[in-house]
């Protein structure tokens, strides 16, 4: 099963590499990573999409646990959250195709962010899902390059992940 | 008064009370030996090669209670050392490597000898360090122990560059470091301690699996205290030998792929099972699905909760330092009214299963040395007492299971990572820290030729070590396995060109001996043992077709165990 683990962790050199290490040290999966410095300058947070049985994600979040570098780790998809992803698309984007392109923006709230005779560049956000279906709407003809962040994640209301 | 970096490792090492530093140097740890030459405090063992300064802090640690140090230079000194770091991190053991580094400005420039130490050795350290500031090297090297020796216990790098050991900054030693992610466990969860009580004592056919976290916490007490309160079975792991004494009755001995045929079996076909400091390894549960197929409660007590529940299904987890755990279940059981339920049919059972496998056996002979008679001969002139180092493979087994450690922090092995090349070096740690006590290093031809080169460190430090090497002109082990499950292809397994280990203890000042009869076993020992002040190599000629027994083979259940046809 698909799960989104949050991680606070020491804004250090070599702090990734040991969460990135374990993971393929222990032959753990990651389908996507994201990590960038929070409002608290020593604190990075982490976002990590992997999947496994339930045996192997308690096994995943000790080991996060485990490391000296990481200081909470909470598994979002454990209760209630919000996932978002950021894509850029570079579509080709000529004759009646132009038209039709802008109204799949619009229609999946997206913003067109760089417009040439030839192309668009398409900004999107959402969930993993919804940027997969948006690319699967314009059809794989049209795509000349996409760019995605990876998921970030947050808790609900009270859910918060913190010192 | 400002200091150099050099200085201030070197005054942290006094700090911490380190007596001895293993050690090897190069270019790039040269300010931290000079600090080490103008001072006395800090003995330094210079070792013949940087794997052994390694082994033998850890053989130190383990004989003791303290932290073994390390202190090496860049690149080939570190990557020499990274086999010693992953053997003490598999089995968890307490160390500090220093390790010297290229200048900070050349770091990432394929300086000479540089090497990643950092990248290098994090799969296999609890945490390392790379100081960028002559400033953090206390504070470095303050965590570094702390955190080395607390939770579970585990190697701890710190790579210091050397312009970095040749800054100056003012010295102050932390009396105590806060690292905020980092909260080692204390005590147990008292209701979960309360719930493995009731099912201890609800239990009909119980067993308790006391592995090498009863040594590292020192709570054998604790443990032989639970075993004779309750009057359950109680077994221990390899790394857990000596946690309860072995001569005792209780005691059904080693379980696992060579264990006994009774600990295995009572492990198997137990309904509570009490997991103490161990870990339901591979060579201890062999096949988890066959080991699942018998129903049964367990209540699993470790320090490190990713121990627990990792390879079997847990009924009552218990995170906390073995020893107040240990206590806390101890004052439940004693107040508790209800007495531990009638477990006299298990114990007739376990009886059955000890006289069906006969206990641990082989057939003797008068014409040719069996490795099993050499072990139970060094048993019997050292009263138990040793401390015994091996090297891995059969011979390392035989001196598990004959060998009766009745004590713990007497058996020395590398049980995780199975490093052969560990025995010798190990025991010099060993003898260091015990400088009068008998110290034997049970070894093969195969095993003692990995770490030959440290008979000439013995000589230097005059280290008595008893070498005892089985020497059946095989990778013993190998072979077992080559006629076992590869149809008696001894593939690359004999070991050809042997040297003369008599004339070659003797080339590095020591006594060596040749002993191919059975008969000249234990006159041989007694004498090689009454040399109180030098190493004695034996190199006794064994049976090269002894297999070890009782084997469980990879893959396989506890209750597939292979006995020996002997007998």
């Amino acid at each position: 099963m698909r799960h989104i683990i949050s991680l606070l962790m020491e804004n250090e050199a070599g702090a990734l590499s040991r969460v990135a290490g374990l993971f393929s040290a222990r032959g753990y999966n990651i389908e996507s990573l994201t990590v960038a410095p929070t409002e608290e300058a020593t604190l990075s947070r982490m976002t990590i999409v992997t999947s496994g049985s339930d045996a192997v994600i308690e096994q995943i979040t000790k080991q996060l646990n485990k490391l000296i570098d990481v200081v909470s780790v909470m598994d979002l998809s454990e209760g209630e959250h919000i996932e978002r992803e950021l894509m850029l698309v570079k579509t080709r984007a000529e004759g009646e195709a132009r038209e039709e392109l802008k109204r799949m923006t619009d229609i999946f709230r997206g913003r067109i962010l760089d417009v040439s005779d030839h192309t668009y560049t398409i900004e999107l956000t959402g969930s993993r899902t919804k940027l997969d279906s948006f690319l699967v709407a314009i059809g794989r003809e049209l795509i000349l390059e996409t760019v995605r962040t990876g998921v970030s994640g947050i808790g609900r209301g009270n859910r918060i992940l913190s010192l | 008064m400002e200091m150099t970096g050099a200085e201030i490792t070197i005054r942290c090492l006094q700090e911490e009370g380190v007596e001895f530093v293993f050690g090897y140097p190069g270019g790039a740890v040269l300010h931290i030996y000079d600090a080490l030459f103008q001072q006395d405090k800090v003995k330094h063992i210079l070792v013949r090669h940087e794997q052994a300064a390694v082994h033998a802090a850890d053989g130190y640690a383990r004989c003791s209670d303290k932290a073994g140090v390390v202190l090496v230079t860049s690149g080939p000194g570190i990557t020499n050392a990274v086999t010693g770091i992953a053997t003490a991190y598999m089995d968890s053991i307490p160390m500090v490597v220093i390790s010297g580094q290229v200048p900070t400005y050349a770091i990432g420039e394929d300086a000479f000898q540089e090497v990643d130490a950092v990248g290098i050795t994090r799969p296999c350290v609890k945490h390392n360090f790379l100081v960028k500031d002559v400033k953090d090297i206390a504070s470095t090297i303050k965590k570094a122990f702390y955190l080395a020796k607390s939770g579970r216990p585990g190697p701890v790098l710190v790579d210091i560059p050397k312009d970095i050991s040749n800054q100056k900054c003012g010295f102050v030693y932390p009396d105590s470091i806060a690292i905020r992610a980092y909260q080692p466990p204390g005590r147990g969860d008292s209701e979960q301690i309360r719930q493995a009580a009731e099912l201890l004592m609800q239990a009909r056919r119980p067993m308790i699996y006391a592995g090498g976290g009863v040594v590292l916490s020192d709570s054998s007490a604790e443990l032989t205290d639970l075993v004779k309160l309750t009057g359950f079975p109680c077994t221990n792991t390899l790394m857990g030998l000596g946690g309860y004494p072995a001569t005792d009755r209780q005691f059904v001995g080693m379980l696992g792929m060579h264990g006994t045929y009774e600990a295995n079996m009572a492990m198997q076909h137990c309904d509570v099972l009490v997991a103490i400091g161990a870990r339901f390894d591979d060579r201890v549960i062999g096949n988890v699905e066959h080991f699942a197929q018998v129903p049964r409660k367990i209540i699993h007590i470790d320090i490190d909760p990713s121990s627990i529940a990792k390879r079997v299904k847990v009924d009552v987890p218990i995170v906390g330092d073995l020893k107040l755990v240990l206590e806390e279940l101890l004052s439940v059981l004693r107040k508790n009214e209800k007495k531990t339920g009638d477990i006299a049919d298990w114990w007739k059972q376990i009886e059955e299963w000890r006289e069906f496998g006969g206990g641990l056996r082989y057939k003797n002979s008068s014409e040719i040395i069996k490795p099993q008679f050499v072990i139970e001969t060094l048993y019997n002139l050292t009263g138990g007492d040793a401390y015994v180092t091996s090297d891995v493979g059969q011979h390392q087994m035989w001196a598990a299971q004959y060998y009766k450690f009745n004590h713990p922090r007497r058996w020395i092995n590398s049980g995780g990572l199975g490093t052969m090349g560990f025995g010798l070096p190990a025991a010099m740690g060993v003898q260091l820290m015990h400088p009068d006590a008998t110290v034997a290093c049970v070894t093969g031809e195969g095993s003692i030729q990995m770490n030959i080169q440290e008979l000439s460190t013995c000589l230097q430090y005059r280290l008595p070590i008893k070498v005892l090497s089985l020497n059946n002109r095989y990778l013993g082990m190998v072979r077992q396995w080559q006629q076992f499950f590869h149809g008696n292809r001894f593939s690359e397994s004999y070991m050809d060109a042997l040297p003369d280990f008599v004339k070659l203890a003797e080339a590095y000042g020591h006594i060596g001996m040749f002993i191919e009869k059975p008969s000249d076993v234990e006159p041989a020992m007694k004498e090689a043992f009454s040399r109180k002040n030098d190493l004695v190599f034996m190199d006794f000629r064994t049976d090269p077709a002894e297999n070890v027994y009782p084997m469980v083979p990879g893959g396989k259940g506890l209750s597939e165990v292979v006995l020996s046809e002997d007998l």
